[in-house]
This record gives C-alpha cells, structure tokens and sequence, in this order.
C-alpha cells in the first residue's frame, strides 16, 4: 500500500503468527533441499511473487510451521461455540441449510410482486427487496431528480398504497423478507410494519432484515441524505423500536457487501465492516441501551468474491473478531451476541459484460466458498447482471446454482470441511491480523465517523481499486474474457424497464394525493417535525405519517428541514 | 511551447452513487497528463454544462450505471448545444444495452465505453479525438 497511514500500521502489529517467525521442520528443510530446489532449478514457477486477488501474499506450501502460535482449542474451537471459527451452530448446513434469499426489485410494486410469487414458488426460501434509486434518496417517483430513474435498479415504493401491493398475497407471518434501504430505512421499515399489521401478522413474530447501514453508505455506495449524527440517530430509533416491538427483526445489516464492490480489499471490507459494526455498538451503548438487548439483533453481509480460500479466510476471520469484540471490547455476557450471522451475495464487480454465460461459473464458485465459510443466507447472481437486472431465465439459473450446491456437492455433509487446513487457518490468522490494524488505526482516529469524515476508508478504498485496475491493464491480473481470452459472442437477451412505470406512478401518487385525508397527512408530518427537532424516538412519528399515506418523499423532505443534507469531499 | 494539455471533466449523472469507475477513470486520465475536474456525485445535466462551460472543458466523461442515459445524455447534449459548446467531446461510460448505443450516438455521444475496457483505450480515443479536434 502506498498510503503512509497504512505503513505506519502495517509495523504496529508483529504477530507472533507471521511468516517471519516461521521456522520450518528439519523435514520440511529437507524436502526443500532435495526436492525443491532441483525442480525450481529446472523448471521455474509462473511468477515471482503470487497474491489473491486482493494482493495478499501467498506462499508455496503451508505446512505446520505456519501454525506455530495457532492452538487448535483457542483459535478453532468447536462449531457453535466461542469463537465461532467453525460457525455459528452446532451442526451448521447439516441441520439447517442456508437461506436462499434471492434480491429482486424492478418496475412498479405489481411487477416485483409477481417475481416475488414466482420465485416463492421455485423453492426460494425468504424474500429480498431491491428499491429503485428515487426510493433509495428518498424522492417519490413524480420528483423531477427522479426522471428516467424510475423503477430501473429496484422498484419503485413511493408510499404505504405501493407496499401494500408489492406484499400482495404474500403472508408477512411466514415469510422471512429482507430490504435493502439506507438512508430513508426507518419510513420503508414502518411501512412494511403496516403492511404485516394489516394481514394481521404479529410484530413480535415477524421476522426479516432492515440493511439501515448508513456508514457503508458514507464508505461506499454513497446513497445518504442526511449528515452522520442524525443518520445516526435514526439508526438508534430503529434499534430501539427493534428491540421492544419486533424482537425477531434485525433492524441492521452491517454491509461489507458494498465496500468490497467499491474497490476494497478482502481485508478492507472485512476491518471496515466490523469496525462499523462496533461504531453501532458504542452509539447505542451511548443512547444507553443494552448490549445484550440488541446485540442479538445484529447482522452482517459479506461480499462473496473470487479469490475462493481468501473469503473463505474472511468468513471464518469475521466471527473471531466479532466474539473478540463483544466479549472483550463491550463485556457483552450473552452467547446470542457473541455469534456472527451472515448473509452473503456472489460479486456483481466480477461479473463480466463479455461472455456473460461464464459468469453462471464465477457465481458458483463463489457460492461454495460462501458456504464453506458457513453462511446464514445466500444471493447468487444472475449471468445476465453486467447489463441490467435479470430477466425470469436468469434469476432460476441463478437460484438453481444454490440449489445444486445444497443438495448435489456433499459440501454440506460435515462442518467447516476445511478447519485444520494449513493454508486455510494460517489465512484466517493472517486476515484477522489484518483487520485488527485497520480497526485500531481506525480508533485512534476517534471511530468510524470520524474516519470517513477524514475520507480515511473511502480513500483506503480508491486506492485498492485503482491498483487492481492497473493490475488488469498490465494483465498481472486476468479476467478471462476481458483482458485475456477474448472471443465475439451475440448479444443477449435483457430486461427492458420502460417509461410506462414512471407513468403508472406518477398517476397513481396522483390519485393517492387526490384520496388520503389531506388534514391527517399535514398533522401527521407536523408531530414528525417537531419530533425531529427534539430527542424522542422517531418511529412512532414515522408511523403515524405513513399509515395517514404521506408519502416518502413527503416523510423524508421533513426531516431533510430539519437535519439538512450530506454532502461528501469528492476524492480521486 | 508545451503541448496544450486536454481538460476533462468527469460527471456522474443522476442519483446512483457508484462512484468507483469515475473515480478510476479520472485518475487514469490525470496519470496519462490530462487535466481533470471530477463534479462528484449527483449531478443534473444542467450542472454537468455550467460545470463545462465555466471549467471551459475539451471533453466530458459521464459514467451512467443505473439505466437512466436515455434520458440524461439527450438532456446534457441539448444544454450544451444551447451554451455554444459543440466541440466538446462527450464520451460515457457504464453500463449501457447495445441496443440503445445508436440513439445516443445520434444525440452527438463521441463513444460508448462499456465494462472491462482498459483505462489506456480511454486515454487512446481521447488523444485521438482532441488531436483531430486541434488540427481541424
């Protein structure tokens, strides 16, 4: 790394487990002599210097030597027990398979409804919500930012009339669903919560996840509206409401997911991710909650990337730091905290636009490394999503891919199917290391927030990608099919999303407009500006807004007032 | 006298906030000895052309991923014939379905660069196209 912060750290931290201490057996001195080194002196390896994707360095041969410091006991462990290398339960996909949450969302709320039922039908296990942009920045589809954006890379929910028909026909009691919404999580969530209200589904059984992960999106994605401290807050009235009404919701997806596509390293999105997760932590410790109260409630997602052994590594490396973090850092007394539950999705930045049926091989591979990392839940891309969300075809692939390593590979018939592996536990210790520096690097700055106010991650960031970039301009790094392998192919087949949904909705927040009690929305929004303005938990304020059908636009324009808008130092 | 170095301004249209490519591709362009503003995100057609007009740019690299050129390009390319500023070359980036390439060629987009092409192409067809411009 070039950056002179990181080579500070990259000093701060001798392991006792890094290769420079490594002392390698009289055996295996031998085997280097004898047998080694005539074959290097014949034949040479393909490179100098071999590195995962992300650049880590990777040797020839792990052997026990690289385990010197590891104890089996401390650092392994038993599945579902501290610390959690092995995984978070005791018989992992033996017991329980993943959940097969395929992310969808295109068009208007009836045309994701019926993708939904469909792929409900297709053995699908839970639900996962793509919004479009408008929604994701929170402007109602007739907003004139939200011109030619509508219901392009998600759908399009404007208001409580748009969610009860994209939950149409689908029983919110039985089903897990799972949304992906930052900025504007809070006012998505309490619609979603009326939508269950009104089937007469109860709020202490329902079940899903909230992404609500403002801080990747200051990192990373960079869908925020409002500044940290009062996105913050939000956050911590989610939290909150979380903990009393919905004890089965997260109210959090901590997001590596997006770190990682912006660029990052495997470790960056490992450190940032986690270190996000304890900046939530020591908010809501602050507002003065409880660890064990809500620490149960957290849960993260992870980027399923190429260099298979490293996400591995990433995966297993994750729950030793969480277990450390809880137990050590915050004091949390309750096993249900310690444990980290994931949702993992395949890359989207690896997909490729040329050749795109290889990339049906890129998303299984990294699936099973997902797996074999112990994932809760999965997202397989589809082969088609280098040009634009995936038609019907696509997605069964896609969700086939899952099924297949479920029930055909035998992957799943004993737990963590690498522990022990020289190579796979000398990665983990190496990855955790990693992220360890970057963590303290980031406390010494005085948190998280602090740090993206210094661009620190984001900057950590764009300098990882543009390296990687340049590695595949020089072909150190090769994408097969783009810089390497090259062949002509016929265009594919690809989904189409028109104007005609822009117009479906402007028409109806027209006549939802014309309908809803005007003099209900007006108060409704008046008790939430004046809530915002003082310290009370926003949710019941956001509720009462969208069950009077204010619209999300409307909710989120109050609080733009009263919080004022974010906007970032560009860095390149 | 030195070479006239070629100013770029790169744009992200719209309201996506996937900055990774711009960002790359600004710092491509600055390495190879461009000029390069960068708006940062967020920004309408009319603030990509003040923002082009004001910086008295030669090129605009806009990087659209989220679906929405067919609306923002034609709108940028009417501003900016409306400001006098027809010589600019416009180049966009993203994700962008063949079949709407023609269109926006026929709207006065100069090329269409789409996923996995090399930042040392970009930098090729940008000095190719200014040199052209010069000696015109």
């Amino acid at each position: 790394m070039n950056d002179p912060d990181k080579q500070d750290t990259a000093t701060l931290h001798v392991n006792e487990r890094s290769p420079a201490n490594r002392t390698p057996s009289a055996e295996e001195r031998a085997w280097e002599e004898r047998t080694l080194a005539p074959t290097l002196a014949k034949s040479p390896e393909r490179h100098a210097e071999f590195t995962t994707i992300s650049g880590h360095p990777v040797r020839r041969l792990y052997t026990e030597a690289d385990l010197s410091a590891w104890n089996p006991e401390i650092d392994l462990g038993y599945p579902g027990a501290p610390p959690y290398t092995r995984g978070i339960h005791s018989t992992m996909h033996r017991g329980r398979l993943w959940t097969m949450r395929q992310f969808a969302g295109f068009g208007a709320a009836e045309d994701t409804n019926q993708r939904f039922r469909y792929l409900l039908t297709q053995g699908q296990t839970g639900l996962s919500t793509a919004f479009d942009l408008p929604t994701l920045m929170g402007y109602d589809s007739d907003h004139p930012l939200s011109e030619g954006e509508v219901g392009k890379c998600g759908v399009a929910i404007s208001s409580l009339a748009d969610m009860e028909v994209l939950f149409d026909q689908i029983p919110l009691a039985d089903v897990t669903t799972s949304m992906t919404i930052n900025s504007p999580a809070a006012v998505i969530w309490a619609m979603y919560l009326a939508v269950a209200e009104k089937q007469g589904a109860d709020w202490k059984k329902i079940s899903g996840t909230l992404q609500n992960d403002i801080l990747k999106e200051y990192i990373a994605q960079k869908e925020y509206i409002y500044p940290p401290e009062p996105s913050m807050r939000l956050v911590m009235d989610t939290f909150e409401f979380a903990v009393k009404q919905t004890p089965r919701f997260n109210p959090i997806s901590i997001s590596g997911y997006h770190i990682r596509e912006a660029g990052s390293t495997a470790i960056q999105e490992l450190a940032f991710t986690l270190r996000d997760g304890m900046e939530y932590v020591e908010w809501a410790l602050r507002r003065g909650m409880n660890i064990d109260d809500f620490g149960p409630l957290l849960s993260f997602f992870f980027n399923a990337h190429s260099d298979f052994f490293e996400e591995i590594a990433k995966y297993r490396a994750a729950r030793r730091i969480w277990h450390k973090a809880m137990t050590e850092r915050y004091g949390s007394k309750n096993p249900r905290s310690w444990a980290l539950r994931f949702h993992s999705q395949t890359a989207g930045c690896s997909l490729t636009a040329q050749q795109p049926f290889n990339n049906v091989v890129r998303t299984a591979l990294q699936a099973l490394s997902a797996v074999l990392g112990g994932t809760q839940s999965l997202h397989t891309n589809s082969l088609d999503e280098a040009w634009a969300l995936p038609t019907e075809f696509a997605a069964t692939i896609a969700l086939r891919t899952q099924q297949i390593i479920a029930h055909e590979t035998g992957v799943t018939n004993t737990v963590d199917p690498l522990g022990g592996s020289y190579f796979v536990e000398a990665l983990t210790n190496e990855v955790e290391a990693g992220a360890w520096d970057y963590i303290r690097k980031i406390d010494s700055m005085g948190g998280m927030v602090a740090a993206i106010e210094r661009s620190y991650p984001q900057r950590e960031i764009a300098e990882a990608s543009y390296r990687y970039q340049m590695e595949l301009d020089k072909k150190e790094k090769i994408m097969v099919g783009v810089n390497d392998f090259v062949s002509s192919e016929k265009p594919l087949e690809i989904l189409q999303i028109d104007e005609t949904v822009a117009h479906r909705q402007a028409e109806r927040l027209r006549k939802l407009r014309a309908e809803r009690s005007q003099d209900q929305v007006n108060r409704a929004l008046a008790a939430l500006r004046n809530a915002s303005r003082g310290k009370d938990n926003l949710m019941p304020a956001i509720y009462a807004s969208v069950k009077a059908y204010a619209t999300l636009g409307e909710i989120c324009d109050v609080m733009r007032d009263v919080f004022g808008t974010y906007e970032e130092v560009a860095i390149t | 006298m030195p070479e006239k170095r070629i100013r770029v301004l790169i744009a992200k249209p719209g309201l996506d906030g996937h900055d990774r490519g711009a960002k790359v591709i600004a710092r491509a362009l600055r390495d190879a000895g461009m000029e390069v503003i960068y708006t940062g995100l967020r920004q309408t057609p009319e603030m990509i052309a003040s923002a082009a007009v004001q910086e008295d740019v030669d090129v605009i690299g806009l990087s659209i991923l989220s679906g929405a050129h067919n609306t923002l390009c034609p709108q940028l390319m009417s501003l900016l014939r409306e400001k006098g500023m027809d010589d600019v070359t416009v180049v966009v980036g993203g994700i962008i379905p063949g079949a709407d390439i023609p269109a926006l060629k026929q709207a006065g987009i100069a090329e269409i660069f789409l996923p996995g092409t090399s930042t040392q192409a970009i930098v090729d067809f940008i000095q190719k196209k200014r040199a052209h411009h010069e000696r015109a």
